[in-house]
Order: C-alpha cells, then structure tokens, then sequence
C-alpha cells in the first residue's frame, strides 16, 4: 500500500479525473441535443428521431460515465470517498461541499433517466416537471468540478469547461427565446439565474480554485495537503 | 326562436282515439306551465309496478325496448335496448344520466320536453334505472335552460312527494353550454369533476362513466318514448312509424312558417304533412338542413316528396339526427348562412384536436374567402371538399365529421350561390339577420384553444 | 387478429416522429398532425411500429391488435 501511495497517482484516479470530464462534455451535448430535440428543429439529414435518439443515447451515455467517474473515485485509495459519499449529498470528509455538490447533481441526473425510462407509469406534466432537474443539475455539476477537479488550472480542463458553459449558456438562451418557462416573469428569472451564475462563476474562478492553497480552502483533509502538492494540485 | 309553441301534428286520416295515432309524447301537452304529476299520470297511466331489484322484470323490460326498436333521439339513432345491456353487463352499480343538455342551437324538443312534460323523461329515467339495476339517475341539463331546470326541479320533488316507492333516486346537475359538452364522455367527464370535453383513452362510459361506474347515457326523449313503451308495450310502439325506424319522434320545425316548434310526427310521414301542420310556408324556401348541425343540406327541389325518416333522407346524406328541421327562405343568404354556423362550429371544438382545431379553422377561412369573392370559386370548392376529407375520423369525437358534412353539403346544395359569391362578393341578403339561430354568447372556446 | 396502428388524438402534439418512422402507414397532414392508415400491419412493419409507438413523445402512437375506436 505504502508503495504504492509514493510511486504516484494511481491509474483510478486518473480515470476518475477523465471521466469526469468525459461526463461534462456528455452531459452539456444531452442538454444541447434536448434543447434542439423540444425546440423540433429537424432538417432533411437530421430527422427529429435522430436528434431524440441522440439526446436520449448521450444522456445514458453521460450516465455511464458518471458510474465510472464514481466507482473509480471510490475504488481510489489517496482521497476517502465512500460510495455513501457519492450518493448523498455533503456527508463524507474529502471537501464535503464541492464533492457533495456532485453528489447532489448525479442524484438529480438519476431522477431523470429513471422518470425518464419509466415515462409511462407517471402523467405527462409530472414527468416533465422533473425533466427541468436537469437546468439545476448541470451548473451543479460544472461547480462540483471545478471545486474538486484536480485538473481545474490545466489548460485543457479549463478549455473543456469554458465550452461547455458556453454551451449549455447559449441551450438555454434558445429555449428560453423560444418562449419557455411560459410566464414572462419565470422567463426573465430563467435569464437572470443564468446571467448571475455565469457572471458569479467569472468573478468568483480567480480567487477560487484558480487562486492560491485552493485545495486547502476546499476542505481537503490535511493529512493529504503535503501529497497535494506533489501531484501539480 | 325565442319561445317554442308546441303544437300536435295529426297524422292525416288517423283519429285522435285510436291507440296507435298520433299524438303520444305530446299528449295533453299544457299550454302554459308543466304538466302535474297527477294529469301525466291520468292520461298515460300508471307506470308499470315492480319491486326494487326486480331482475327479471329488468329483463323483460329492456326485451320490450328491443322489440319495439326504439333508437336514440340524441342524433346516432343507437338502439336503446342495445345501450341497456351493454351498461347492465358492467361491473359495479349502474348509473343513469340522462342527457337533456341540447346542445344543437336549432333544436328545442328536449328543453320543451322537460319544461311542460317533465314525468315522461323522469318516468322514462327511473325505468331505465330499474332496467339496469341503477339507483340514481343524473338529469342533465344546460346551464343557461333556467325554466328548464326549474320546472324539472318541481316535478322530482313532485315524484318524491307522491311516489315514495319510486326506485330510483333522480337528482338535476347542470352542464356548460357548449356544443360538444353534451358528447357522451365530454358529459361524463364533466360529472366527474373534470373539463366538459370528450374523451379517447378507454374505458368507454358504459363501462366505466360517472364515479367509475358502468353509466347509461341516454337522450331525454329516447327516455321519454321508453316510459310509454313500458306501459303500452312494444307492438303499441310500432304501430306507428316504419319497420326500419319505428314509433313517433319530436322534431324541431322552422323556417318561414306560420307555426315553427316542436311538432311530433310517425317516422315516415311526409315533409309536406308537416309543413301543413305548421300552418304551411310564408315564403319560398330555398332549401333545407336536416339532423342539426352536424347534419346535411337538401336542396328545394328535392323537398316535396321528402318523407322523415332516415332510410327516406339516407339517399341525400342526410339521417333525423337531432331532429332539426330548417327550412331556408329565400329571403336569407345560404352562403352567410352556412359560412357563419360553421365559423361557429370551429369555435365549438373541444381544442383537444389538431386535425379538428386546424381543419374546421381552416374550413371556416376557405367558406369565409369565398363568401367575400374575389377567389377562384372551383379552387375553394376543392378546398372545402379536401378539408373535409381531412378532418374526418381524426378526431376525439365526431365533431370535426359533423362540421365537415355540415358545410359539404351545404357547398353542394347551394353550388350556384358559392359560385356566385366567389366571384362577385357578399350579396344583399349577406347583412340580413340569420336564418339559423346560434347562441348569444360566443362559442365556449371562442379565443380559447383548449 | 393483426396489428394495427391508430393515434390518440388528444394526446397528439405533431411532434411527427411517427411519420419518419413508420413512413409506410404514416404521412403527416398541413399542419404536422399524422395521418394513419388503419390496415392490419404486415409481419415486417410490427417491428418499426414499435419503434415508432415507442419514439412518440407523449405515447399517442398505438399499436394494438384489436379493431381501432372508429
């Protein structure tokens, strides 16, 4: 075991790290692709079952990764995260929060799918309602990542998280410029929410996980601060 | 019409004495007021006795309707006998509504029935309870009938008062006003608590309606025929009107007569008796609308040997339905005519369907083009006829089948007019005030798609 | 008894899904709403009826194998 921890990071936590960041990129196209899915735009090469298909296919796709992103997270031995800590929110000692926020997403990502593939056993205004987990869900996700990434200075990291949000920004704009939520003043709150979380996000990055000891301020236990410093935090 | 003037049509060489003549739902019918309980009793007799639960007395009645061949009066013309099985075979206690919502503008006979004879349709209500083991029946009525509703009101307390072994109890509900509101499920939705709007999903009303239970939906006038049937019998029944549609049945006459209302004539009897019943026409008629809205247009020529009875009107398209006759004078603009109720029949959809909510929408535009000219008049014709065809069948309900043969027919029947005006414009008669009656209020989904 | 496909058309929002799936039974009218033909499906459509009935956003595609409400 010691062996192990002083000849560096172990292939889980590698894998943990990647596909979290495979599962942002899944995730963002699922929302892109529903958006253009209820929007019914469909085109001679892009017919509307085939955007659906898609948008259901990335969404479960997303969902498999996220599965390997826990498990290995797990199954790693540098950070003590516990299948519990995985699923339920804010319990658990390696930066509770950030993690918790995770945890928080996925659950809501799991209501989802299941409604989802069960669509037929609930009406159509209950299976909608909690479709719409998914505008809170992703913003979630994208905090959970940058406040427990390891990854979140790197370049590419960054890079891979600026187009999602631009992304998932521009989804929701075209939803909401197609006249969704349907009460005008739910509609200016959808963009609000939006420009405030983007905007808080910008302000707060610098001083946050892209300033100083980030790791430190997230909560991660001190017993692995000294061993932060030696995998490039 | 604002008032209805009941009148009673005598069948020409029949006397008033014999069992099997005319007239027999509007027998005594008072001219003022509703007939007592004591006076329907006297002149119809008592209702036949029988115990609560009486199976087989259950069964012998619903045999007796089958035999005499009574049909919906509500416009389907769907044996009773066949319904009163079928509700009586479900699962659970049965329930009665009994549909006097009439919803079809040009039709009074309902409402004239529950205003001066209310004891038949509450007769006929209690034996259909009984015939299918059902202690409750709904008496439905429009929202805005008030008379209606009150004088229904006095003749159940009536009942309740002086036949306090009646088997059934019989309690009044309100329903909206709305062409499609008086639809079988969109009538049982509503009872239920829910929209006024016909439903898809099964299970059907007669299996599962009002409260889940299997429900007995029934015209008030087919009830009120059954009343009779049950004391006189069924060869009495038949003894009038055709082998394929018998007995009598209330129709609603008007048009440029000296006495337009609600007359009841023999399935069979001709168009011209009945016209001479009403005091004979005022002004020339240019054609005429049999069945109510959802019916068919038959043009003049066509008239004079007419007889009223489906199998007789069947080569025309057109059946009794709802049993509104229209006649159209010559005063009135068939075009505006037929244009206006059908841009109101789209406004009455239910606005559950698209093909219904788009199709009659569309069907009203192309009628409305072609009324204030300048268009092609074949092109609209094609129009018309496509969108016809489009929306049949494709609907919850059959209103969309009804609005589209409404206006067919009407399109074809008065061909020269629409030619006419698609060339050169609304016509004189366009302004006049309408021949056909519809609601005052606007239509119930009139701005409001579902 | 074969299988049919039929629409309920109250729950029909012209998504259209349908009509790209099942293009032999179903084309789409003016305004995106399908139009069905009724006749009983032969042995190698029943599989892309499914799909199809299983594509539809608010399940108003049916395939059943009793007569259809009309």
């Amino acid at each position: 075991m010691s062996l192990l921890a002083s000849s560096g990071p172990s292939a889980y936590w590698y894998l943990t790290r990647s596909s979290g960041a495979v599962a942002l990129i899944l995730l963002t196209l699922a929302l892109v692709l529903g958006v253009i899915d209820v929007g019914r735009y469909s085109s001679v090469n892009w017919p509307r079952f085939v955007v659906d298909s898609l948008h259901r296919n990335a969404s479960l796709l997303a969902l498999a990764f996220l599965g390997v992103h826990i498990l290995t997270a797990v199954l790693d031995s540098f950070a003590p995260i516990s299948l519990v800590n995985a699923v339920v929110p804010f319990t658990g000692s390696y930066r509770p929060f950030w993690l918790g926020l995770g945890a928080l997403s996925f659950d809501m990502i799991v209501a989802v799918i299941v409604t989802s593939l069960t669509r037929r056993s609930m009406g159509h205004s209950t299976w909608r309602a909690i479709h719409w987990l998914v505008y809170a869900s992703w913003p979630i996700a994208l905090l959970h990542g940058f406040g427990t990434g390891s990854d979140v200075k790197s370049t590419w990291m960054l890079a891979i998280s600026v187009l999602c949000l631009i992304a998932a920004v521009a989804a929701v704009l075209v939803r909401v410029a197609s006249g969704w939520p349907e009460q005008l003043n739910r509609r200016a709150a959808a963009l609000g929410g939006t420009a405030a979380f983007t905007l808080g996000l910008l302000l707060w990055l610098p001083g946050g996980p892209l300033g100083k000891e980030w790791a430190r301020r997230s909560g991660t236990p001190t017993a692995l601060l000294g061993h932060k410093a030696s995998k490039g935090q | 019409m604002s008032t209805a003037e009941i009148q009673l049509e005598h069948a020409p060489g029949s006397g008033q004495s014999q069992a099997g003549s005319l007239p027999r739902l509007l027998e005594g019918v008072p001219a003022h007021g509703a007939m007592s309980l004591q006076a329907h009793l006297d002149i119809h007799g008592e209702p036949p006795s029988a115990r609560r639960r009486d199976r087989r007395g259950a069964s012998a009645l619903i045999d007796q309707i089958e035999q005499a061949g009574l049909g919906g009066r509500g416009g389907a013309g769907f044996p009773l006998a066949r319904k009163l099985r079928g509700v009586a075979e479900g699962k659970g206690r049965p329930v009665v509504v009994v549909n006097a919502t009439e919803g079809e503008p040009a039709s009074l006979k309902d409402r004239t029935l529950l205003e001066t004879l209310p004891h038949l349709v509450l007769d006929g209500a209690a034996l259909a309870a009984r015939a299918i083991g059902a202690d409750e029946a709904i008496l439905c009525v429009c929202e805005s009938a008030t008379v209606a509703q009150e004088r229904a009101a006095a003749a159940i307390a009536e009942r309740e008062q002086q036949l306090p072994g009646d088997w059934a109890r019989i309690v009044l509900a309100n329903a909206p006003q709305g062409y499609v509101a008086g639809q079988e499920s969109a009538l049982v939705s509503h009872l239920n608590g829910g929209e006024a709007k016909p439903t898809f999903t099964p299970p059907a009303p007669y299996e599962r309606g009002v409260r889940r239970r299997p429900t007995l939906v029934s015209n008030a006038e087919t009830l009120a025929h059954a009343a009779l049937i049950a004391r006189h019998g069924a060869r009495w029944f038949r003894q009038l009107g055709l082998e394929e549609q018998p007995g009598s049945t209330l129709l609603t006459l008007s048009g440029p007569l000296a006495y337009p209302g609600v007359y009841e004539v023999e399935h069979g009897a001709s168009l011209a008796s009945l016209i001479e019943a009403a005091g004979g026409i005022k002004a020339r008629v240019r054609g005429a609308l049999f069945g109510g809205y959802s019916g068919t247009w038959i043009e003049a020529s066509a008239l004079s040997g007419l007889a009223l009875s489906t199998p007789h009107l069947s080569p025309y398209g057109a059946t009794v339905g709802a049993g509104v006759v229209a006649l159209l004078s010559e005063h009135a603009c068939p075009v505006a005519e037929v244009t206006r109720v059908t841009r109101w029949l789209a406004r009455e959809s239910a606005g559950q369907c698209g093909p219904c909510v788009h199709g009659l929408d569309a069907l009203a535009d192309t009628l409305e083009q072609a009324m204030h000219g300048g268009v092609d008049g074949g092109h609209a014709a094609a129009r018309i006829e496509h969108l016809a065809g489009l929306v049949a069948r494709r609907g919850a309900c059959g209103h969309p089948d009804g609005t589209a043969r409404f206006a067919i027919s009407g399109v074809e029947v008065f061909a020269a007019e629409f030619a006419d005006h698609a060339r050169h414009g609304t016509c004189d008669a366009c302004a006049r005030a309408p021949e056909l009656p519809l609601p005052a209020h606007p239509g119930r989904s009139a701005g409001n798609r579902g | 008894m074969a299988e049919r496909v039929s629409v309920n058309p109250i729950a029909c929002e012209a998504h259209g899904m349908c009509a790209e799936l099942l293009p032999e039974r179903i084309v789409l009218d003016e305004w995106g709403y399908p139009i069905v033909d009724e006749r009983p499906l032969p042995g190698e459509l029943v599989s892309h009826a499914q799909r199809a009935a299983q594509a539809c956003p608010t399940f108003a595609l049916l395939v059943e194998r009793e007569r259809s409400r009309h």
